[in-house]
C-alpha cells in the first residue's frame, strides 16, 4: 500500500527542510546520554510543578497514583514564519466568520434565510441554545477562545497542506502545554534559543486578561475576572489554575459562586464581591441547574439571567457549540464568503454530507476508504475508520448509516504529517497536529504556534494522552526567506480522495482530553 | 479572598503541622525504645501515643489489641487508611494546596507537591523501615522548609494569615495532647506522688519529651537547672517566647486573626483573646494544683470551639 507521507524535517532520508537545517546541525552534536538525561530531568521538572492530569479509576503499575504526566517531546516541531503568517490570517478570519455566524444564528438567521445552511442543522442541532436567542452580548463576540486543529497531510506532489479538522469553540484546552513546553524547552536548551529566532508565546496570558476585560459588561471601570473551573479533579484543573494564577484572577468553583439582585458575587472571607467576567471552563450544560441540567452543582444557580441581563460576562458565551459541530464543521468555507465576502484562506478536509444523495451514494461505495463520523458523536463514539475496519464492522457501519444517513459524514483519510520523535528505541517519525489558540475580543490575536500534540506510537495517529499522546514545544521560525505566503496555504481542493492511507485522522478529536472538558 | 481558598489554605498548614508533629512523637517514641526500659513502659508509651491522637480504636479495629511497636509505628507512618498518618496528613497538605495553588507561590506549592510525591517514593522504596529515625527528621525537615518558603515568599496578605492561623492553631493542639500524654505517663513521678523512678529514668522520659518538641536547648537556656517536671510543663505551656508552647501559639493565633478579621466584636476574636489571657496570666504551681489533665483537656476542646468558630466566620460562611 503506498503511504505518502510529508515529515516536518526531513524532506528526504538524506536532506533536512531549510527551517530544520539548524536544529538538526544542533541535535547531530549532541550525545544520545545528554539527551537522556534532559529527557529525565523535564519529567523530573514536570512532577514537581504537578503539570500532571488525574486518571480517576486508573492506577499506576505501582498502583500508588492516580496521575499521569502528558509526556513532552525534546524535539520541537518548527514551522517558518512564512507559513504561519498565512495560518494566522486564515485563522483570523475563520474564527471571525464563526463568530458572525453565532451571533446571525441567535438573531436574524440570515444564512438560514439565504438557504446556505438547512435550518434544521441548527434547531435540532442539541448544542443549539435557544435561551440565547436574541441575547446581546458584548462586541458580539462568543467564542473568545477558540483552539482550532490543524492538521498537515501531503498532497499528490507531495507538499505538505494545512486543513482545519476541527474548530474548538466551548472550552478548548492545553494552552497551559504550550507555555510550559516553551518554559521547559527554555530551561532544559537555552543555547538554541540564543541561536534560533524564536517567536515568544508567553505573553498568552497577558492577551487573554485583555481579551476578558474587554468584555466586561458597560461602567464597571475595574472589572473583577474569574476563572471558573469544575474543581481540582478536572482532567485540566492544573490549566485553570495555571491561568487564574498567570492572570492574577480567583479560581472559583460553581459553590464558591451566588446570584443575588441579578448580579453575580463570590464568596470571600470578607463578605460578597461583585463579578463581572467570568471566564468559564464548565460546559453549557452544568452552568447553571436552574436552566440547564438541574443536578449540576458545578454551576452557579441563576447565572444564566444575570447573564442575559447583560450583568455579567460569560466566557465563551453560552450556546457557541452549535458552530463547533461536526455537522456544521463542512459549511464553514460558507460562512467566510457568506459573512466577510472573504475567499476562505484555510481549507477544511473534504467532506461528504451523508444526507445529501450523492455524498451518500459516494461515502457507501468508498467506506473502506473513509472515515465516517456520526455528527453529534464525540470522544470517537461513533465512527468507522474504514482503512483500519474488518468488512463486518464496515457492514455493520453500513446499515446504521443506511438508517439515518443525516446523522453522519465522511472525509478521506488523511496521513498526518510527522515530526522526528524520541521514542524508545531512539529518533523516529510521529504524526503531530497543532492547536492554535485564538482570541477574539475588542481586536482579534493570539500568540505564534499552539500546541503540537504527537502521537507516541509507531504509526499511531492518535494523540490522546492515554494512548500515548505527547507534545512538543513549537517553535515559528523568524526566516528571511521571502517565500510567498500563497505557497503555504494554497487554496486548490485537494487531491485527498485518491490517496489510500491506513488511519483515521479523526482519530485526533479527543486527543489529550483536551477538546472536551470532563465534567 | 474567596472562603473556599481560606479553608484550603489553613487545613493545608494544619496538616502539614500534623504530619511534623506526628514525627515529633514517634521519633521520640522511637529513641525512647532503644533504651534499656521495661517492656510495660515501652508499651506504654506506644499506647499512649495513639491515645494522645485518639487513635486507640482505628488501630485496634486494623492491628487488634495488642500495641505492637512496629504495628503502632506503619498506622501511624504510612497506612493511608489512617486519616492522621503521616503519608495522609502529607497527601491531605498536598491536595489542600492543589486546589488552591494560584493563590500560593510556586516555591510554596512546590515545595507541598515535592514534599508528597517524595514520602510516597520513600515508603515504596523502604527508606522509612531502613532507618525511622532519617526518615522522620526528613518530615520534619520538609515542614520546615514548608513554612520558611511561606515566611520567603508569600505575600503578607490574607493567604499568608490564613497560612499561619492553620499552622498556630494544630500545634497549639499538638502540643496539648504531647504534654497531656506525657504527664500522664509519668504521674506517678509528679510532685505529691512517691517517687519511684531513679533520676537517670526521670532524665530521660523528659528530656525525651523536650527533645520532641526542639525543646531540650532551649530549657537549658531558659532555666540553667536541672530537668525538672514542673518546669518542662511551665516551657511547653506558659513561656511565650517558646515557638510550641500554648501560650506561644496562641499569640500568633491572635495577631494573625486580627489581620483578617474586619469585624472588632467578633466572636472568633473574643474566644481566641480570652483563650490566650488565661493562659498568659496563669501560673504553673496554679494548674498543677488544680490538675494539668482537666486544664489541658479543657484547653483542648477550647482550641476546638476556636477552629470550629474561624470556620464558620472564614472558611464556610452561611450562604448569603
Amino acid at each position: 500500500m503506498s503511504r505518502p507521507m510529508f515529515d516536518e524535517m526531513n524532506a528526504s532520508a538524506s536532506s533536512v527542510r531549510g527551517h530544520y537545517q539548524d536544529y538538526q546541525r544542533w541535535l547531530a552534536r549532541q550525545s544520545a546520554d545528554v539527551m537522556q538525561a534532559r529527557r529525565a530531568e523535564a519529567e523530573m521538572i514536570f512532577r514537581r510543578v504537578g503539570i500532571t492530569f488525574a486518571v480517576y479509576g486508573a492506577k499506576d503499575e505501582d498502583g500508588s497514583g492516580t496521575e499521569r504526566l502528558i509526556p513532552f517531546d525534546l524535539i520541537p516541531r518548527i514551522i517558518p514564519a512564512h507559513e504561519w503568517g498565512g495560518m494566522e490570517k486564515g485563522l483570523v478570519q475563520r474564527v471571525t466568520a464563526l463568530n458572525r455566524f453565532i451571533h446571525d444564528i441567535y438573531h436574524d438567521q440570515e444564512i438560514l434565510k439565504a438557504g446556505i445552511i438547512p435550518s434544521d442543522q441548527i434547531f435540532q442541532n442539541a448544542q443549539f441554545r435557544p435561551e440565547m436567542m436574541g441575547v446581546d452580548v458584548p462586541g458580539n463576540i462568543y467564542s473568545h477562545i477558540s483552539g482550532v486543529d490543524i492538521v498537515r497531510a501531503p498532497n499528490a506532489q507531495g507538499e505538505g497542506e494545512y486543513y482545519v479538522l476541527e474548530d474548538n469553540l466551548r472550552v478548548p484546552s492545553g494552552v497551559s502545554y504550550m507555555l510550559e513546553d516553551r518554559k521547559m524547552m527554555m530551561r532544559l536548551f537555552p543555547e538554541l534559543f540564543s541561536q534560533n529566532r524564536v517567536a515568544p508565546v508567553e505573553h498568552y496570558p497577558d492577551l487573554l486578561l485583555e481579551t476578558l476585560r474587554d468584555m466586561a459588561p458597560p461602567a464597571t471601570n475595574e472589572p473583577t475576572v474569574v476563572v471558573l473551573t469544575p474543581g481540582m479533579y478536572n482532567s485540566a484543573y492544573f490549566e485553570h489554575a495555571f491561568l487564574a494564577q498567570q492572570m492574577g484572577v480567583e479560581l472559583v468553583e460553581g459553590q464558591d459562586l451566588f446570584v443575588k439582585d441579578n448580579f453575580v458575587y463570590m464568596r470571600t472571607t470578607r463578605g460578597p464581591r461583585r463579578v463581572d467576567v467570568i471566564y468559564r471552563r464548565v460546559d453549557d450544560d452544568y452552568l447553571d441547574p436552574l436552566a440547564f441540567k438541574p443536578t449540576s452543582t458545578l454551576g452557579c444557580a441563576g447565572l444564566l439571567n444575570v447573564y442575559r441581563s447583560g450583568n455579567v460576562a460569560i466566557c465563551n458565551a453560552i450556546g457557541t457549540g452549535v458552530a463547533d459541530d461536526k455537522s456544521i464543521y463542512p459549511y464553514v468555507p460558507k460562512m467566510i464568503e457568506f459573512y466577510l465576502g472573504e475567499k476562505p484562506i484555510l481549507k477544511n478536509v473534504p467532506t461528504y454530507m451523508c444526507r445529501n444523495p450523492d455524498d451518500l451514494k459516494y461515502t457507501l461505495a468508498n467506506l473502506k476508504d473513509l472515515v465516517v463520523k456520526e455528527v453529534h458523536g464525540a470522544g470517537g463514539y461513533g465512527m468507522l475508520v474504514g482503512p483500519a475496519s474488518t468488512k463486518a464492522e464496515i457492514e455493520d457501519f453500513r446499515a446504521a448509516l443506511l438508517a439515518n444517513p443525516s446523522g453522519y459524514i465522511a472525509q478521506p483519510t488523511l496521513s498526518l504529517s510527522t515530526c522526528p520523535t524520541y521514542v524508545e528505541s531512539g529518533i523516529a517519525p510521529r504524526h503531530i497536529d497543532l492547536r492554535p489558540f485564538v482570541l477574539s475580543g475588542k481586536t482579534v490575536q493570539m500568540v505564534p504556534g499552539g500546541l503540537t500534540r504527537v502521537a507516541l506510537k509507531d504509526g499511531s495517529l492518535v494523540v490522546n494522552s492515554s494512548q500515548g499522546g505527547g507534545t512538543k514545544d513549537t517553535w515559528i521560525l523568524e526566516d528571511d526567506t521571502p517565500v510567498p505566503v500563497a505557497a503555504a496555504v494554497a487554496l486548490a481542493q485537494s487531491q485527498l480522495q485518491s490517496q489510500s492511507q491506513s488511519q483515521s485522522s479523526s482519530a485526533l478529536e479527543p486527543a489529550l482530553n483536551l477538546s472536551a472538558e470532563g465534567v | 479572598m474567596l472562603s473556599r481558598t481560606a479553608d484550603h489554605l489553613f487545613w493545608m498548614s494544619r496538616y502539614t503541622e500534623r504530619a511534623e508533629n506526628t514525627a515529633r512523637l514517634l521519633d521520640v517514641n522511637y529513641q525512647t525504645s532503644l533504651l534499656p526500659q521495661s517492656a510495660a513502659r515501652a508499651e506504654a508509651g506506644w499506647r499512649g501515643l495513639l491515645s494522645i491522637s485518639e487513635l486507640r480504636p482505628a488501630y485496634a479495629a486494623h492491628y487488634g489489641d495488642t500495641v505492637v511497636p512496629r504495628d503502632v509505628m506503619d498506622f501511624m507512618v504510612k497506612d493511608e487508611k489512617n486519616p492522621s498518618s503521616i503519608v495522609s496528613c502529607l497527601r491531605n497538605a498536598r491536595e489542600n494546596g492543589r486546589a488552591v495553588r494560584g493563590t500560593l507561590t510556586t516555591e510554596v506549592w512546590e515545595t507541598q507537591n515535592q514534599t508528597y510525591l517524595e514520602v510516597v517514593r520513600m515508603l515504596r522504596n523502604g527508606d522509612f523501615e531502613r532507618d525511622p529515625g532519617q526518615f522522620f527528621e526528613w518530615v520534619k525537615f520538609r515542614s520546615h522548609l514548608s513554612r520558611g518558603v511561606t515566611l520567603g515568599t508569600m505575600l503578607q496578605d490574607e493567604a499568608f494569615h490564613f497560612l499561619r492561623l492553620g499552622t498556630f492553631l494544630e500545634r497549639a493542639d499538638n502540643t496539648a495532647r504531647l504534654v497531656d500524654v506525657k504527664f500522664h505517663a509519668a504521674q506517678n513521678e509528679f510532685p505529691g506522688k512517691p517517687v519511684v523512678k531513679t533520676q537517670e529514668v526521670d532524665f530521660y522520659h523528659w528530656s525525651a519529651i523536650l527533645r520532641s518538641v526542639s525543646g531540650f536547648e532551649v530549657y537549658r537556656k531558659v532555666y540553667r537547672d536541672v530537668i525538672k517536671p514542673e518546669r518542662v510543663a511551665e516551657l511547653l505551656i506558659l513561656r511565650p517566647d517558646m515557638p510550641r508552647s500554648l501560650l506561644g501559639c496562641l499569640n500568633e493565633v491572635m495577631s494573625n486573626l486580627a489581620l483578617v478579621t474586619s469585624d472588632p466584636a467578633s466572636e472568633t476574636q473574643r474566644r481566641a483573646g480570652k483563650l490566650r489571657s488565661d493562659l498568659q496570666y496563669a501560673r504553673i504551681d496554679e494548674i498543677l494544683a488544680t490538675g494539668l489533665h482537666a486544664f489541658l483537656t479543657q484547653f483542648l476542646d477550647r482550641v476546638n470551639e476556636l477552629g470550629a468558630h474561624i470556620s464558620r466566620e472564614f472558611l464556610m460562611p452561611a450562604a448569603h
